[in-house]
């Protein structure tokens, strides 16, 4: 009787949820609309005027904010997405190489590793810099983009060795079964088997990797203090630091440039986004 | 899903059991040999770029060290230095606190509630998922702390929204007592990562269970209260340790809503933008491990405390 009564009680409900819902996307979305309607107007009616309608579509403030540095701003974004491509191609190969070995073979110690591997992914950055920041300097590898690229080959992220380990443990083993019947070593078995059905995982962590390094300051302002190597985040903030009380709108410009790519990976991705946050829980 | 998403270590270990039972040693030799190879880029990492640093940075904070000249042994001195004579240290440790303590909590609450807004078929759910979703990707940028240093400033989105209302706002990042208060907002915004692993957890609670109570005379706010609270628990005790985690390691937003300066008043002066200050700026690099070994023993306390007090809490039913 009373689950005859729920539909209704439903439908009943639907309308304000929806008006609710709208209204609250609305208040979220609204500064980054603001955002976006402020760098098409001139810098001085910006303040004066809340409204997200723009009267007049003025590209100014993009033109004068892509020269306003010492580089044209494609400079740092170029900086930023050869750093953030080589994280991607990066933590792709290390981790899936330590996934498959975690998920599918059989070795002394394994237990251990991966309880090892979980404990640092609790483990926070700031406990590593300064002495990473010592061996890097002796190495040399200051103002250049090794600090921030060669540790992702390493399989630094162990976060998405941990993703694709759950990933790769519901694949059905028999296929790797059949392959080692078939006299296919283990390396053929990663790269032939594995890795073309962990598509889906692999989509995953490249566009967290992605996003992520294309968001990371900490690091970027550490290791890049050169401006020939800044990436866009460190570039913004030189930015606001010089100029960004007097060009607001340049700099929104600017900000909505940069975050552009993230945006697109958003629309693209974001069955992929969700799954994986919704296996793992992290973000 | 929810199995998946609380970290089982053990569970992971273990895995199904292999097809037959009786494998030669040459070739379990040789899986094994496979092994190291598979995870020799992960063991070169763990060393050289992990476990290295770990035991450089607790050696370094007995030191003091500045990078150019050599470390010096200081005994504990960084580590008394900071809970007696750095006052800036303390507001540091207490604005992260608060931080904490008031954003996440209330991010959870709103990542809940709206998740069980749009649990259930609610038409137009992927777009909604999407929309509340987003600012957890762009939150942590350098862009969006930009961005809310003008929502909230002086002349910004805020007071001109209570300029229509007649109302004359204050400037509010560059005031003591509400710059952390427009961090919080900042944190609360980025609910849409909890969200989506609550609506996951939704998902898994049998809708039988809610038939069965509804048979029974349960109203929404019974079956929520005893079924979906107790059923959902050990999600949320999985987003708090998370957040906790997190939120104790934000920088950006600090950084760049203070221009680095931790202020007004050091009112934003977050942890570890008062370690990069120490650290980076001034290269007092023996403090800055100091610090980060404190920050480390902070999260894996809390984490630890976390995981007793779950088993006063956290339900985990026969079901899963």
């Amino acid at each position: 009787m009373a689950t005859e009564l729920r539909p209704s009680r439903r439908r009943s409900w639907r309308l304000p949820k929806h008006v609710l819902l709208i209204g609250f996307g609305l208040v979220m979305l609204y500064p980054l609309l603001w955002m976006v309607s402020s760098s098409v107007k001139p810098t001085e009616t910006i303040f004066r005027d809340p409204s997200i309608w723009p009267t007049e579509l003025d590209l100014a403030n993009y033109i004068d904010g892509w020269g306003a540095l010492s580089h044209p701003f494609h400079f740092y974004l170029l900086n930023s997405a050869v750093i953030a491509i080589l994280a991607v191609a990066g933590n792709l190969l290390s981790c899936s190489l330590a996934a498959y070995a975690f998920a599918r073979l059989e070795f002394r110690g394994r237990n251990l590793f991966f309880a090892a591997m979980l404990a640092t992914l609790m483990l926070p950055i700031h406990v590593l810099i300064v002495p990473q920041y010592v061996l890097f300097s002796q190495l040399d590898w200051i103002n250049t983009n090794l600090p921030l690229v060669v540790p992702k080959f390493l399989a630094h992220d162990a976060f998405f060795i941990f993703l694709m380990v759950q990933f790769i443990r519901g694949l059905p083993r028999e296929l790797d079964e059949a392959a080692r019947i078939d006299g296919c070593g283990h390396i053929r078995i990663y790269w032939r088997i594995i890795i073309p059905l962990s598509v889906p995982a692999l989509a995953t962590s490249a566009l967290f990797t992605f996003i992520w390094t294309w968001n990371d300051f900490f690091s970027q302002l550490i290791f890049l203090t050169d401006p020939e190597l800044w990436t866009m985040p460190v570039a913004l903030r030189s930015f606001m630091d010089g100029q960004g009380e007097t060009a607001w709108g340049e700099l929104f410009a600017m900000s909505i440039v940069g975050l552009m790519p993230i945006f697109g990976f958003f629309l693209a991705g974001q069955r992929y986004l969700t799954q994986g946050i919704a296996t793992t829980g992290f973000k | 899903m929810a199995d998946s998403v609380a970290v089982k270590p053990r569970e992971a270990v273990t895995g199904p059991a292999r097809g037959g039972g009786h494998r030669s040693t040459k070739r379990s030799r040789r899986e094994a040999r496979a092994a190291y190879l598979f995870l020799a880029p992960w063991f070169a990492g763990l060393l050289v770029i992990t476990i290295g640093p770990i035991l450089a940075s607790l050696y370094l904070s007995f030191t003091d060290y500045s990078l150019l000249e050599e470390a010096k042994w200081v005994g504990f001195d960084n580590y008394v230095k900071m809970f007696t004579e750095d006052p800036r240290y303390i507001s540091s440790l207490k604005v992260t606190t608060i931080y904490v303590i008031v954003s996440v909590p209330l991010q959870l609450a709103f990542a809940l509630a709206l998740a069980l807004v749009l649990d259930r078929g609610l038409r137009g759910l992927a777009i909604y998922r999407s929309i509340f979703y987003l600012p957890s990707l762009l939150g942590g940028s350098v862009a969006i702390a930009i961005l809310w240093r003008k929502v909230f400033g002086a002349d910004g989105l805020v007071n001109a929204l209570l300029g229509a209302f007649g109302i004359q706002g204050p400037g509010w990042v560059g005031h003591p007592d509400y710059a952390l208060g427009t961090l919080i907002i900042l944190h609360v915004w980025t609910f849409g990562a909890p969200m989506i692993i609550f609506l996951a957890g939704l998902r898994q609670i049998p809708s039988s269970y809610y038939e069965a109570a509804a048979v029974d005379g349960a109203g929404p706010l019974r079956q929520f209260r005893s079924i979906t609270l107790p059923l959902l628990t050990p999600i949320i005790f999985f987003n708090l340790v998370l957040e906790i985690i997190k939120s104790f390691q934000s920088f950006t937003q600090s950084f760049i809503v203070s221009n680095g300066t931790g202020g007004p008043a050091d009112s934003t002066l977050f942890y570890t933008l008062y370690l990069y200050l120490n650290g980076f700026r001034d290269y007092d690099m023996g403090y800055a491990a100091a610090m980060a070994w404190v920050l480390l023993l902070i999260i894996a306390g809390l984490t630890g405390v976390n995981f007793l007090a779950s088993k006063y809490w956290v339900f985990y039913g026969d079901t899963k």
